[in-house]
């Protein structure tokens, strides 16, 4: 009954912001406990992560990382899908990448290999989201179980190519061959450059450009086409969008194969601008923690965006802290953490006392008005 | 925005200048596995920042990258903030080394178990095999049934490597031995996953072998377990892990990274570094085998003089113990 009159920004701004404040008043209270003042703690983060330009650009280009991964889960909950595999395909969205790199990239400039790698990497790693999202849809194994397998076995499978058939010959680590110069995506500093703008160096690179353009894509695809609307459909009621003559299979393939894209551009961001070669386990837990992104962000583009952008600036400034103050890289593990459980886990549990207070205080005005 | 990136520069040209001139101010990146990984990063903290902080009352300042982008990012921080020598701990660093050596001409950086030809950089890399010899002759002169056994981390040169030394000891001090080596896996994680190791140790017991060294990381807890539960013996790696199976250790085959960590800084600080590969062995203290309480009821006084002797022979020139690496075969 109360929901009804609660305006919308309330629980699409207000709560979110409660809940991220509540998370760094607590991690407030374990920075006392090792005997960091969690003031100076909170300005060192935020100078790391916002104070300078080299600051700036690594986190946005994590930022640019969580906005794949997030999308790409955000798409498939619409559809009442959790896909827990963007992790697997972000992984093997990267071979599809890096193949591009190390064939095409050493022959054509990075403005011909770049579109070449976003179609290959996002085929490969459809191509992984959608043998669990046929298995769901034809025969109802549930996709949280398969696409968890499938992060599995996309490492074991990434593992034995790296080091059977991608690694040179000479070298111990598990990588590929660095890709040729001309393939990779130019950095943002170098980007600017260009127009006489100077910038500090930093990993930043061009896919955050194409991270924004996935955000309108995936807003235009859910709320302004035909699909979207199945999809949407799907989500709410299964049973009922079948009566209504959508067909499930299709949308469920389609949703995941929408989503499981998504994740595979995350190679773009990490392999084709960063590091320059396929190495073992780079997506480093991004595509778990893409699910969070999308949980704080009510997998809307523009929550998915801002939800980036704080965990963006959790790692560069976490890792602002752990320089700083030497202290364990696990303080800046547990602060993710925090945030991860006040916003996802915990996230109804202000919900209505909140919702009281507001109508408590704002009902008034609205009788006087009346 | 381009202001405060000038202001920037010109504070970090000041800073790094001003540290030119003060002492060294000495730095440290480890792997991402960790400070804390009971193995190689640990090895450069417990015998190399923790001592040099007590000995010389310099802090060393440390960095854990806690992703790829962060190796990067932690030498350049490093470096811009004026911190030389910077070790990094390591293979993985390389391409990480090269890129920032480049960047900041200045700043002496070291790399661990890696080569990277900058003039900046030094590059430090051990004779494993040369360590892995005198374990492999004493197995050899110990094992009751004449086969002695090699389990290995990962499949990389590295390890063939100190399976290479093994296999020529062990040779050498009985030529009709019978040897088996078995490698755990091919990714990362076979230097983690003792139950594996305990599995390869069990096999390779059942082929009669009754020594096994073990050159895993992690993995070899496995095997050292199953050698005890066996009343067999075990060769440890890299740390003196002589104390972890009392009885059951035969030695372990030090690699003293700690205290190559140690030597850089400190020549750091006295102004002596030099770029270039330094080679470190058993003729400079850097690999040895371990003798302590844990273990001399196993060695009797005529093994102790026998394996001294060899080192004696190795350090002299007199035995050349094939390196695997510098060609990628064993053959000897």
């Amino acid at each position: 009954m109360s929901q009804a009159r609660v305006p919308a920004w309330v629980t699409v701004a207000l709560l979110p912001a409660i809940n991220v404040l509540l998370a760094f008043l607590v991690s407030a209270l374990l920075f006392i406990y090792i005997d960091i003042s969690p003031i100076d703690a909170a300005k060192v983060m935020w100078q790391g992560a916002f104070g300078y330009a080299e600051g700036i650009g690594y986190t946005l280009y994590y930022t640019t990382g969580f906005i794949f991964t997030g999308l790409a889960v955000a798409v498939a909950f619409h559809a009442g899908l959790f896909n827990i595999g963007g992790e697997g395909q972000a992984y093997i969205g990267g071979l599809g990448v890096g193949l591009v790199c190390l064939t095409l990239g050493e022959f054509a400039p990075w403005y011909i290999v770049f579109p070449v790698a976003i179609v290959v990497g996002g085929v490969f790693g459809a191509a992984w989201a959608f043998i669990p999202a046929y298995l769901q849809a034809k025969r109802g194994s549930h996709i949280v179980i398969t696409t968890i397998m499938f992060n599995f076995i996309a490492a074991s499978l990434m593992a034995y190519l790296l080091v059977e058939v991608l690694k040179p010959e000479n070298t111990m680590a598990t990588e590929s061959r660095v890709f040729a110069v001309g393939s990779w995506l130019p950095k943002m500093h170098e980007f600017f450059a260009l127009f006489g703008y100077e910038m500090s160096a930093s990993p930043l690179n061009l896919s955050f450009f194409f991270a924004l353009v996935c955000c309108v894509f995936v807003w235009l695809f859910i709320w302004h086409t035909r699909w979207g609307y199945e999809i949407r459909s799907v989500g709410s009621n299964p049973s009922a969008a079948t009566y209504a003559g959508i067909k499930y299979v299709r949308i469920v393939c389609l949703t995941m194969l929408v989503s499981g894209m998504l994740a595979g551009f995350f190679a773009l961001n990490v392999l084709q601008g960063e590091l320059h070669q396929i190495k073992l386990n780079f997506v480093e837990g991004f595509g778990f923690t893409g699910i969070a992104v999308a949980l704080m962000g009510r997998n809307h583009p523009i929550g998915v965006l801002l939800a980036s952008l704080l965990f963006g600036f959790l790692y560069q400034g976490g890792a602002e802290l752990s320089f700083e103050y030497g202290v364990d890289r696990n303080i800046v593990v547990v602060l993710q953490g925090l945030v991860i459980l006040f916003c996802g886990a915990l996230e109804h549990m202000l919900r209505p006392s909140i919702e009281n207070t507001y109508l408590k205080l704002f009902a008034k005005t609205n009788e006087e008005a009346a | 925005m381009k202001k405060l990136v000038t202001t920037l520069s010109a504070v970090a040209l000041a800073v790094s200048s001003f540290a030119a001139l003060a002492a060294a101010k000495p730095a440290v990146v480890y792997d991402t596995a960790g400070k804390f990984d009971k193995s190689f990063n640990e090895a450069v903290f417990r015998n190399g920042v923790e001592v040099f902080n007590k000995d010389k009352g310099v802090q060393v300042r440390e960095f854990e990258p806690q992703n790829e982008a962060q190796r990067e990012q932690g030498l350049r921080r490093l470096a811009s903030r004026g911190f030389t020598p910077i070790v990094a701990v390591g293979f993985n660093f390389a391409s990480a080394v090269e890129k920032v050596a480049a960047e900041f001409p200045d700043t002496q950086f070291t790399i661990i178990d890696m080569v990277v030809d900058k003039p900046n950089v030094q590059s430090i890399v051990f004779q494993e095999h040369e360590g892995s010899f005198l374990v492999g002759a004493l197995a050899a002169k110990t094992s009751k049934t004449a086969t002695v056994g090699f389990v290995g981390g990962m499949d990389i040169p590295l390890i063939r490597k100190f399976a290479c030394g093994y296999e020529q000891g062990a040779k050498f001090a009985n030529p009709d031995i019978k040897y088996i080596q078995n490698m755990t896996g091919s990714t990362p994680s076979a230097f983690a996953d003792p139950a594996k190791g305990s599995e390869l140790a069990k096999s390779q017991f059942s082929q009669g072998a009754d020594i096994i060294y073990a050159a895993a990381g992690g993995t070899g807890l496995g095997v050292y377990q199953a050698a005890k539960d066996a009343g067999n013996y075990a060769i440890g790696v890299d740390s003196n892990q002589n104390f972890v199976q009392p009885g059951t250790m035969l030695t372990s085959m030090v690699k003293r990274v700690g205290v190559a960590a140690y030597g850089t800084w400190e020549e750091g600080m006295n102004g002596e570094w030099q770029p270039g590969i330094k080679v470190l062995g058993l003729k400079e203290n850097a690999v040895d085998w371990a003798l302590d309480e844990h273990n001399a009821s196993l060695i009797s006084e005529d093994m102790k003089a026998y394996v001294e002797g060899l080192k004696a022979d190795i350090i002299a020139g007199k035995i050349s113990v094939h390196d695997y690496m510098s060609d990628n075969t064993c053959n000897f």
